[in-house]
């Protein structure tokens, strides 16, 4: 085996037979997805506790329209509100004071309780209440069949978002889908970079001080060294990303079967009819899980998955040469900041120009970063779920590789003499003088 | 021949001159000691063989030669702050080290076991290297520096950090790397080990080589005709006076007398001693020659005083 390949090698097996290691990538498809399918599954647990509401009415008018649910159980009280007051009686949630016609006074009613009062009762009271109101007005406008007249003229409305592709066919989008999916994609591709950027620097760093580049350099020639070093870290990255991958998909699966399959999900809906209960089923709401669906099958994963691939290597090459530079070049961990100072602000700039791009994927904010090496690996994150064109993509990711291999040309100049150097904290100047050396 | 020389080397570091014009010449087959106080260029000077840092002026010659950047596979190098990875395994770092310097998975892996065998650290193969107590860190990293046998070993402080038992089979593995044929250097301030193991020296102070050549040979020449000599003691005491000789002290120790005394005239030792024999029976007659320990201290004072 080469030198280069017995140090990536090394380097790779080192990383991913550590215990923490192998805890994040099993540990985190599980958060992910849990992030995912928990609030669904949380809404359909049923609170087994039922609540007793009394209802003071003083127009005998609105408690019998109350009917008893699974979690509330409604009482008629004669007592006032002074007896409730201070009563100690614990078996009480809840307190409905109606003093006066609603109709004509729509402050007359009051909830109290000791408690927060929760979302649901506040709905059900409302709804409830608000119904009857609203049949009572129209009930006063003496006109026949009111009821149907309107009815009828209720419209639901939502735009339909359509986009042509190539040879205009269609295809269902959804600016919000693409963009949390860009979102998600940004904030990674940022996390993945910066963390295995460092774990390069801080590598280079421990081989130096710890003088074992010393042993090694009478061995190794220097470039194989921080390639080595490079190319073995971003393998291990590599790796995660597809177990990761894998996982998710497996797991997203798995959670799709036990929620019943998807799009004609009965436990979705009953998931978001539990969040609106006593409410009329609000079918668009349903609708729009189902379209959520659509639409996530029509995005190109594979795609999104081989650019976010690409762009993750090319991003990682400049960064992670850069940080490995650094790491040659100063003695100790606290001299790191006066050199990464420059580069995180790169990095910063990238993820905000990112994450403002997403109201304007084509604008000239995202269009000129996401061609910027520099900062494309991270802002054209955020535009691939829009459809980029293809000869933006060939041209920025052309741009991001040859800009990175004259990156780690120039960083491998710098760690040629850095990794030996000590004492003195070094300056850019310096820095620049080394590249220069023969 | 010399395996290693080095010719007028000068290195500067900012504001300070660290090597000046140095030369030391190391013979093939020989142990090198390069001796000097703290600070006096010693490891730099090493450094610059490694190719670890590159002379201002001066060359080194390898092997008859320039020294050449393909040279330094064939020199073992142990810095003198120790270079190994503290939260990796010792056997899995040692055998990455063994196939980086170009011995096969199969060949490290077996010369590592007899190393390790050896220095007694087999059972430490799968403990991570901060588990090892500093003697035992000092062994792994020995095994590391001469595992694929190169022609050329440089050992920087070589003896700190180990206890006298150590030590001892320290001394003996360099004795018998010479015993194989190689050359050897090693810097130092134990001059014991010096005296015991050492062919030639050369000792630097204030970045300058003030003193170099064979051991025996500078013990020789920094003699002071110093003679211990016994005999029984006399009942009126040592008593002869001699323009030939002086005597620096004696003591009586239950019978014997023990004397040191000078030699003051230009005349062979057979004719001191016969001088002597004529006045008592002669127990032991032996020349002193100083200890390493004490040119180094006069060498380094001396030339400390006449430059302040």
């Amino acid at each position: 085996m080469s030198k280069i390949g017995i140090i990536i090698k090394s380097e790779y097996t080192r990383r991913v037979t550590k215990k923490s290691f192998i805890f994040l990538t099993i540990l985190m498809p599980f958060l992910m997805v849990g992030m995912m399918f928990v609030p669904i599954w949380l809404s359909t647990i049923k609170s087994s506790e039922v609540r007793t509401v009394a209802i003071i009415d003083a127009t005998r008018k609105y408690a019998p329209l109350f009917q008893n649910t699974e979690n509330y159980r409604f009482i008629n009280s004669d007592k006032s509100l002074d007896d409730y007051r201070n009563s100690t009686d614990k078996e009480l949630f809840a307190l409905l004071n109606i003093t006066g016609d609603l109709l004509q006074n729509p402050n007359a009613a009051t909830l109290y309780s000791q408690k927060q009062i929760p979302q649901d009762l506040n709905y059900l009271v409302n709804q409830t209440i608000g119904e009857t109101l609203e049949e009572e007005k129209l009930a006063t406008f003496n006109i026949p069949n009111i009821k149907e007249i309107i009815a009828e003229s209720k419209i639901n409305f939502s735009v339909q978002t359509i986009k042509w592709e190539e040879g205009g066919k269609e295809a269902a989008s959804s600016t919000k889908v693409a963009s949390i999916i860009g979102f998600a994609l940004t904030i990674f591709i940022f996390v993945f970079i910066m963390i295995y950027g460092s774990m390069v620097m801080s590598s280079v760093l421990e081989e130096k001080t710890n003088r074992i580049v010393e042993i090694m350099i009478s061995s190794v020639r220097p470039f194989d060294l921080m390639m080595g070093k490079i190319i073995g870290i971003a393998l291990v990255g590599l790796t995660q990303l597809f177990l990761w991958g894998i996982m998710v998909t497996f797991l997203v699966m798995v959670g799709g079967i036990a929620f019943g399959g998807g799009i004609d999900s009965s436990a979705l809906q009953q998931g978001m009819a539990m969040q609106n209960p006593g409410a009329n089923m609000d079918f668009n709401q349903v609708q729009g899980v189902s379209e959520i669906f659509q639409i996530l099958s029509s995005i190109d994963f594979v795609e999104i998955g081989v650019f976010f691939v690409i762009y993750f290597i090319g991003g990682y090459l400049l960064y992670a040469s850069l940080f490995a530079a650094i790491g040659s070049a100063v003695n100790q961990q606290e001299d790191t900041q006066q050199f990464m100072a420059p580069i995180s602000t790169f990095m910063m700039f990238a993820y905000m120009a990112g994450l403002a791009s997403v109201n304007n994927p084509d604008g000239p904010l995202a269009f000129w970063c996401s061609l910027f090496p520099f900062t494309s690996p991270i802002v054209m994150m955020m535009r691939l779920p829009f459809d980029v064109p293809l000869w933006e993509k060939l041209l920025s990711a052309v741009l991001l590789y040859v800009t990175a291999i004259g990156i780690v040309w120039l960083s491998a100049k710098i760690y040629r003499v850095g990794i030996l150097m000590y004492g003195k904290k070094p300056s850019f100047k310096e820095m620049i003088k080394w590249i220069r050396y023969k | 021949m010399n395996f290693i020389e080095t010719e007028d080397v000068v290195k500067q570091f900012s504001g300070h001159l660290a090597l000046n014009k140095v030369s030391i010449q190391v013979p093939k087959g020989q142990i090198f000691g390069l001796l000097g106080p703290n600070g006096a260029g010693k490891t730099t000077l090493i450094r610059i063989i490694n190719r670890i840092t590159a002379p201002d002026s001066g060359i080194v010659r390898f092997d008859g030669r320039l020294l050449q950047p393909g040279d330094i596979y064939r020199i073992g190098y142990m810095p003198e702050e120790r270079g190994l990875y503290k939260k990796i395994k010792v056997g899995e770092q040692a055998l990455y080290f063994a196939q980086l310097k170009g011995l096969s998975r199969a060949v490290a892996r077996e010369r590592l076991k007899y190393w390790f065998e050896k220095f007694g650290i087999g059972s430490w193969w799968n403990r991570k290297l901060e588990e090892l107590s500093k003697g035992m860190q000092q062994k792994v990293q020995f095994i590391i520096t001469v595992i694929h046998e190169p022609g050329l070993l440089i050992f920087d402080e070589p003896f700190s950090g180990f206890d006298p038992i150590n030590a001892d089979l320290l001394k003996k593995e360099i004795l018998e790397l010479k015993d194989t044929g190689k050359t050897v250097i090693f810097s130092t301030h134990n001059m014991s080990s010096v005296e015991e193991i050492c062919d030639e020296i050369a000792l630097i102070n204030r970045s300058e080589v003030v003193l170099s050549g064979e051991v025996q040979e500078i013990r020789k020449r920094y003699k002071t005709n110093t003679f211990t000599l016994t005999i029984p003691t006399p009942e009126n005491g040592f008593d002869v006076t001699s323009d030939k000789f002086k005597v620096l002290d004696e003591k009586d120790q239950s019978g014997t007398m023990k004397l040191h005394i000078r030699k003051v005239q230009e005349i062979s030792n057979s004719d001191l001693l016969t001088e002597l024999a004529k006045s008592y029976e002669i127990l032991s007659f032996t020349e002193e020659f100083p200890s390493m320990n004490e040119i180094f201290i006069n060498t380094v004072s001396g030339t400390n005083s006449t430059q302040v």
